[in-house]
């Protein structure tokens, strides 16, 4: 009996011990990271000369600063999953990372940069229009909302509303009916309400392209449309219409939602799964996000939001073959199609979103394709392919600060996006300073 | 002879050695690694570095978010202190009358003490959740609004009551020792005299005490000002609005999620010098004192 085992031990150690590891270090956690091994386990599995192996390493921000601790000590991981407001920050470390459209030309890997969504490539390309990273968990906001609250207040269950003056409308309906005690609230002030707001309709979130065109860019986040936004945003706090879910992701804002103590909920559209799993006594809506009717342009199309995975320098040769290999495997229209349908990310490929459409997912599961509608609403502008700025985590801390100064009465919509603005280019002069 | 005398001088290096070691690697190496990088801008990578002075420092004096934070730092340090060496001093002169239920109060007492900061800090959490909370549900009968994610009074109420309550256990373990450490007869002599029990407390049991007092204020300004980090990551994250952002934990917030690593070794380096004043001072105080 023992003697079987060992031998049996023998024979499937063999294959690992030729293998190539290749280590990827990401910022997935319960069900996502489960799932996250599965699709590592299948590639592992598809070929006997590499092992990827995937390690979790915290939050994004805590992922991000271990692979550049272990940068600095040379014993960085061959991948990172890195968030999207580290981008700047990464593009700019020019001999610590190696481009995927350069890796997966040395390699020989058949690549097609025209096969991916330019929706969401187009976040993480160069000026040239060459992919930097692989996109991994790429999702945007969306709106929810509650179907037997609008039932109770009198409003059609299946018409959300289309503009915020509906938003404002609809909810005074329902916390005069009693329906709910709240209009709306939200995940993610800086992500949805700041910078998607500024996307969707079609204002610049700073110079230079929002960034792409290089690290001279500024914020110009303080436009009068985003004041608007914001100074409403402070008039239904007031009136109670809103109700703030706190800085970052916001963790206070889906359990009024889920409650039902609120009635509309944004969020990503990654919060779909969750979205669903805890509504379990009411119906739940998928709509576009709301925008101004006023605005010229508006609605744009909305940007995204999520993580990419990054190669790093410095590790053997011959890993990076195996990179390459499992990023083709990543992108193939089975895999993408099934992690988009389990997470509620965004497919990465055109033939996962079609692969998606033809076994019948976006007809089963109503809402599940709002996201891949309102990113590809309209052609990409300027103003909304997407943001690039350096010392972003900061930036949008800074966000969240001022938003929170604008709510406790301190300043007004105005004062609290100039100073934003203010302390935001100050970080960014820091930042290309650093990288020169 | 003159081995002899060679051995003896090289053991007490030879049994200091470890403690040397690990002073070296964990304290004077970082601590030198912190003053260099002040001096740099690096970016996050380490690919370019540059030599720029004190520009890291005078940035600092410029910056409003970090004159913020000085000010912080100091209220909540002193809120803390004076919390919970008054409430401990009120309970240890409370056990000090007790005789035969001591043992079993004090243990109660000094419990908190065992909870580890992160834990404490969850458990504040929950309590005061505007969303979830218990407290946030009772003030609201009461006619008060809590929210500490919005109000940054309210924040600051937190972290102090968060800070103070771990703090209070070892005060009062001081306090109560202290206390103890008084003769009877002092009090007595005094009761006999006709001294009422709060002028003999104000009288004679407080300045008897005043080296544990001081000791105590010294170690707790140190405390709030240091080892704070896991109360207020747990609790506000140094919200809303940077209201509860001590300097400690902006040092870690700029160095690690910011990669600003140049302005957080200058922020960690006036934190040392800080520590070294507060440590000069107590020695030197204590040292005067302590033999009445």
């Amino acid at each position: 009996m023992f003697k079987t085992a060992a031998t049996l031990l023998a024979f499937s150690a063999t294959p690992a011990l030729a293998a190539t590891e290749v280590q990827w270090w990401h910022a997935m956690g319960g069900e996502l990271g489960g799932k996250l091994e599965e699709i590592v386990q299948g590639f592992n599995e598809s070929q006997s000369d590499y092992v990827v192996v995937p390690t979790y390493k915290g939050n994004y921000a805590e992922t991000m600063t271990a692979a550049i601790a272990a940068f600095r000590a040379r014993e960085q991981p061959a991948i990172v999953q890195v968030y999207e407001v580290g981008t700047g920050t990464m593009m700019a470390a020019k001999g610590a990372i190696r481009p995927v459209h350069q890796l997966m030309q040395d390699e020989g890997e058949t690549f097609d940069p025209a096969a991916y969504l330019p929706a969401v490539v187009g976040y993480y390309t160069d000026p040239e229009g060459n992919m930097l990273s692989m996109p991994f968990n790429s999702s945007t906001p969306i709106f929810y909302y509650n179907k037997d609250v609008f039932e109770k207040a009198g409003l059609d269950p299946e018409t959300p509303p289309k503009t915020w003056s509906e938003v404002e409308e609809f909810s005074r309906k329902i916390m005069d009916s009693g329906a709910a005690s709240c209009g709306f609230t939200s995940a993610w002030i800086s992500w949805v309400h700041t910078e998607n707001f500024s996307a969707w309709h079609n204002q610049p979130i700073g110079t230079e392209q929002n960034g792409f065109g290089g690290p001279s860019a500024r914020l110009t986040l303080n436009g009068p449309v985003q004041a608007k936004h914001w100074g409403n945003l402070k008039k239904w706090a007031d009136e109670g219409i809103f109700k703030y879910g706190g800085p970052g992701p916001g963790d206070n804002a889906p359990p009024m939602f889920y409650s039902q103590e609120c009635a509309m909920y944004m969020n990503s559209s990654a919060g779909r799964a969750a979205v669903i799993a805890n509504a379990k006594d009411f119906d739940v809506g998928f709509s576009m996000m709301p925008y101004y009717d006023d605005v010229e342009g508006a609605p744009q199309n909305s940007i995204i939001g999520g993580a990419t995975l990054w190669v790093m320098e410095g590790r053997p040769a011959e890993e990076y073959k195996g990179v390459a290999r499992f990023f083709s495997y990543l992108s193939s229209p089975e895999v993408q199609a099934d992690w988009h349908q389990f997470s509620g990310y965004l497919p990465i490929t055109q033939a996962a979103a079609d692969l998606t459409r033809s076994q019948g997912f976006y007809d089963e599961n109503p809402g599940a394709e709002i996201s891949i509608q309102q990113m590809t609403l309209n052609p990409p502008t300027d103003n909304s392919r997407g943001l690039r700025f350096g010392n972003y985590v900061q930036i949008r801390t800074a966000i969240d600060e001022e938003f929170e100064q604008l709510l406790a009465g301190n300043k007004d919509a105005q004062q609290a996006l100039d100073a934003l603005v203010e302390r935001g280019n100050k970080l960014l002069e820091e930042f290309e300073a650093q990288s020169n | 002879m003159k081995r002899s005398l060679f051995q003896h001088r090289l053991l007490p290096w030879v049994l200091l050695a470890p403690q040397l070691a690990i002073t070296l690697v964990f304290f004077l190496w970082p601590a030198a690694q912190a003053i260099r990088q002040s001096f740099l801008r690096e970016d996050a990578f380490g690919l370019s570095t540059t030599f720029v002075g004190l520009h890291n420092y005078s940035e600092l004096w410029r910056s409003a978010e970090y004159l913020n934070s000085l000010k912080v730092t100091a209220v909540f340090a002193i809120s803390t202190t004076v919390l919970a060496m008054g409430v401990a001093l009120v309970l240890a002169a409370c056990v000090d009358r007790l005789v035969r239920s001591q043992r079993a109060y004090t243990t109660l007492l000094v419990w908190p003490y065992a909870v580890a900061p992160a834990v404490a800090g969850i458990l504040w959490w929950f309590i005061f959740n505007p969303t979830v909370g218990v407290l946030p549900h009772v003030l609201d009968r009461l006619g008060y609004d809590w929210n500490h994610l919005l109000n940054s009074r309210d924040a600051m109420i937190l972290v102090v009551l968060a800070g103070a309550w771990s703090r209070i256990s070892y005060c009062f373990l001081f306090f109560l020792a202290g206390l103890q450490s008084i003769p009877q007869s002092l009090t007595e002599a005094a009761a006999i005299d006709g001294a009422g029990p709060f002028k003999r407390f104000w009288s004679i049991t407080l300045p008897l005490l005043s080296p544990t007092t001081f000791f105590l204020m010294v170690v707790n300004i140190v405390y709030a000002m240091f080892e704070s980090f896991g109360v207020i990551h747990a609790t506000t994250s140094g919200g809303p609005a940077q209201s509860t952002n001590i300097l400690v934990y902006k040092v870690w917030y700029d160095g690690f999620i910011g990669q600003n690593l140049g302005s957080s070794a200058a922020q960690s380096v006036i934190l040392m010098l800080i520590v070294t004043a507060l440590t000069v001072v107590q020695f030197r105080y204590i040292e005067r004192r302590v033999a009445y």
